[in-house]
């Protein structure tokens, strides 16, 4: 592998070896010294086009305690505000020859952009509504060490679909692993042909305690530019997960921050089902080991970007 | 109710030629056969068999002869291709595009003149700027431009322009071309004043409600790529909405770059009713779909946004029915920094002067979807809804004639392009069908490189 981009892009031998690395990393996690040598000497660039606390701190982490050097590059205040294209930023901060590049940007495709402006490993933290392949791989990770195997089965990712990088990356790394996915919430937030990704669509909960798993989302404060749904209240009264929605066999899981009383009712999010931490505590070391996958070992010098995408084949 | 030229380009001189055993192909008069073709003095001179006609002296004391070019029974003769909708950028944006280079981009590509937009910066929408920009197409454009000003003032959709001195300026008609004239109030009242000011008042359909935010066509593909996708609905509903407008107020319309079935069932409701409205469809809409734009390459990304497959086919259907009367490349050209982002933050648009009838001939004719002669006659019938003559090759017609290689393959841009731009949907691809010279007005308005090889002696 050369990039994490997509989850589009791994296939489930994919997704297991970086989750086995995972395994071995969390043992790590446990000793008094958390550090290993495996990157030292080598450069991340965290390039952050959004506000992010966790997947920014989780990445540095990651990076740090596989010894790598970590310089965090944040869009507000800037070179950025003054109008720099992502390109010349992105050219720009390849000067100093970083070895990979986690990049967050409010743009679908910029990820993939960028891999073909510049050298380092790109790491895609989170592409507009695209694909945030890194919390997908966690969650796998979580799911897991929680349930043992996820084939077989029935996930429900439930919430606003439509603003969602995560429900996107989920629901391919999900069906890669043998999971069956559904996703349900407001008709207006659940955009017209996602089914074709081989997921069920529903538009209540009734069916709900079919699920294994329940994975709500947040709904998106900060994204919505446009009424959505009539009021957080109904929204909450038709798909809140709450006491007695979630039935006690089912596992809770959640990509944060919860808006507690909307998505989640409180009890929930503290009841023993959700493994929402466990999810913070496996991005460190799923992150860890995508780093290690791109970066560590005896590799290949990376090829130079291609001059110049060629929109290929002949005419229908 | 103008009185002066509607289409105005640069003072090139009257071309003399020789085109020697040519197989002219002009589906309205009827020619499908080899002839020699002579242009004296910038007008058709006359047809004769192949290989009967000689060269004739011509210039000062007869001094030099007739250019002859050998079509070897081969190379076709056709009308030049007629562009109802090109964005030539000036004033504002000569970094994307000028007169002289749009109109080299349409010689290029056998147009023989082309319809301008007016959202340019500032928006062509006063009679003393369209006077400026007629002055300049004079001195630089190679082939003939006809200007749209504005509907609305700086495209706004609050006041109507001052429609009728437009007119009497040279203005062909009026689009708001880039937004869409979004209060039905605010169009009628255009339509209205069409009974003064005559002019065909062509429309881009877009309902930015139902738009609004969005990069691509909505459907599996965007919902894949979690991009905001725009419904075919945006378009479709406006079309019904202002052909029913039309129709009330029997004012004649042209719908702009149809996109989706539904538009094309709508136009042809309208024409079922007898109400007066044309419409125009890309080579791109023809050709390419939303499958297309799954590696998110920015110059797939333009309005209307390419649609589903069963649109493209509809769009097909209703260019050989007639239900869309014409062709246009909605040539759009961006500089390449503007491109060279992530697709959302990308603007709409693709180049197109240059590789439309390629594009075509080779999607289209060569496996016998539309046959030749329909593609040129809707390459060319853009002329007549705008009221304008249609190129013809007969003898005494100004030579408006595009002389086109059909086998010569080339993959488009290789060589670069004539456009400033190059954000062309269909770079890269593999085309068949090569224009090697184009006249306009009379004049050599292109020359391909290879036509010393092929043809001219």
């Amino acid at each position: 592998m050369n990039h994490l981009i997509s989850i589009e892009d791994l296939q489930r031998a994919d997704i297991e070896r970086i989750v086995s690395q995972a395994e071995r990393f969390a043992e790590v996690s446990d000793r008094e010294i958390k550090t290993l040598p495996t990157l030292r000497g080598r450069m991340v660039l965290n390039l952050f086009y959004e506000a992010s606390t966790r997947t920014r701190g989780s990445f540095e982490l990651a990076a740090k305690r596989l010894s790598a050097d970590v310089v965090n590059f944040v869009a507000s205040g800037s070179s950025v505000e003054k109008g720099e294209s992502l390109k010349d930023t992105v050219l720009t901060l390849s000067a100093h020859k970083p070895d990979a590049i986690v990049l967050r940007t409010p743009w679908a495709g910029a990820a993939e952009l960028v891999s073909r402006w510049c050298s380092a490993a790109i790491v895609n933290a989170g592409d507009g509504k695209h694909e945030h392949p890194t919390q997908a791989l966690l969650d796998v990770y979580t799911l897991r060490r929680h349930l043992g195997a996820i084939d077989g089965a029935s996930i429900w990712i439930v919430g606003d679909v439509a603003h969602s990088r995560v429900a996107r990356s989920n629901v391919l790394a999900f069906q890669r692993m043998g999971a069956r996915v559904t996703l349900a919430g407001p008709p207006t937030l659940i955009p017209r042909g996602i089914e074709e990704l081989g997921c069920e669509v529903r538009y209540t909960l009734d069916e709900l305690d079919t699920a294994n798993v329940v994975y709500a989302l947040r709904m998106q404060h900060e994204r919505m530019s446009e009424t959505w749904v009539p009021s957080m209240r109904e929204y909450a009264a038709w798909y809140q997960i709450n006491g007695r929605r979630l039935a006690p066999h089912q596992t809770l899981m959640h990509p944060g921050p919860v808006n507690r009383g909307v998505e989640l009712s409180g009890e929930v999010v503290d009841s023993p089902q959700a493994v929402i931490t466990a999810q913070v505590q496996a991005g460190v070391v799923v992150r860890m080991a995508v780093l290690y996958e791109l970066l560590a070992g005896a590799r290949e010098p990376r090829p130079a970007p291609a001059a110049e995408p060629v929109a290929g084949g002949r005419l229908a | 109710m103008s009185a002066i030229e509607s289409l105005i380009g640069g003072p090139q001189p009257p071309a003399e030629l020789l085109l020697r055993d040519v197989h002219v192909l002009d589906p309205r008069a009827g020619i499908d056969a080899r002839h020699d073709v002579r242009v004296r003095g910038g007008r058709i001179a006359e047809l004769g068999a192949p290989g009967d006609l000689e060269r004739e002296p011509h210039g000062v004391d007869a001094a030099g002869e007739q250019e002859l070019i050998d079509g070897g029974g081969r190379l076709r003769l056709l009308p030049a291709f007629f562009d109802p909708h090109v964005h030539l950028r000036t004033p504002g944006q000569e970094h994307k595009e000028d007169l002289e280079s749009g109109t080299r981009a349409a010689a290029a590509g056998g147009f023989g003149a082309v319809i301008a937009m007016p959202n340019t910066d500032p928006v062509l929408d006063s009679a003393p700027l369209l006077r400026s920009l007629r002055d300049a197409a004079a001195r630089e454009a190679r082939v003939p431009v006809g200007f749209l000003p504005a509907i609305t003032r700086g495209l706004q959709g609050e006041q109507l322009t001052e429609m009728a001195e437009l007119r009497q300026e040279g203005a062909l008609g009026f689009t708001d071309d880039g937004r869409p004239v979004h209060s039905a109030g605010m169009l009628r009242k255009a339509l209205q004043y069409q009974r003064l000011c005559g002019g065909v008042l062509s429309l881009h359909e877009e309902d930015p409600t139902l738009s609004r935010g969005g990069a691509m066509h909505e459907g599996a593909v965007s919902a894949a790529l979690g991009i905001t996708g725009i419904p075919t609905v945006a378009e479709s509903t406006m079309v019904a909405r202002d052909a029913a407008l039309a129709g009330y107020e029997d004012a004649r319309v042209h719908f702009q770059h149809l996109s989706c079935a539904a538009s094309v069932d709508a136009v042809a409701a309208a024409k079922a009713h007898g109400w007066r409205v044309s419409a125009e469809v890309c080579p791109h809409h023809l050709l390419l779909t939303e499958q297309d734009v799954r590696g998110l390459d920015t110059r797939m990304k333009m309005y209307p946004p390419l649609a589903t497959e069963a649109d493209r086919l509809a769009l097909i259907e209703g260019l050989r029915a007639g239900t869309i009367d014409c062709v246009a490349s909605d040539h759009a050209p961006h500089a390449r920094d503007e491109k060279e982002v992530p697709f959302e933050q990308a603007p709409m648009g693709s180049t197109g002067l240059e590789t439309a009838f390629a594009a075509l001939h080779t999607g289209l004719v060569l496996p016998g979807i539309v046959d030749l002669a329909l593609l040129v006659e809707r390459m060319t019938a853009g002329a007549a809804l705008y009221e304008l003559p249609t190129p013809s090759i007969a003898a005494g017609e100004p030579a408006n004639l595009t002389l086109i290689d059909l086998d010569a393959v080339w993959v488009a841009g290789e060589h670069g392009w004539e456009s400033r731009s190059e954000n062309c949907c269909f770079a890269g691809r593999r085309l068949q069908g090569r224009v090697l010279l184009t006249l306009a007005a009379g004049a050599i308005a292109h020359r391909d490189r290879a036509l010393a090889m092929v043809g001219a002696r």
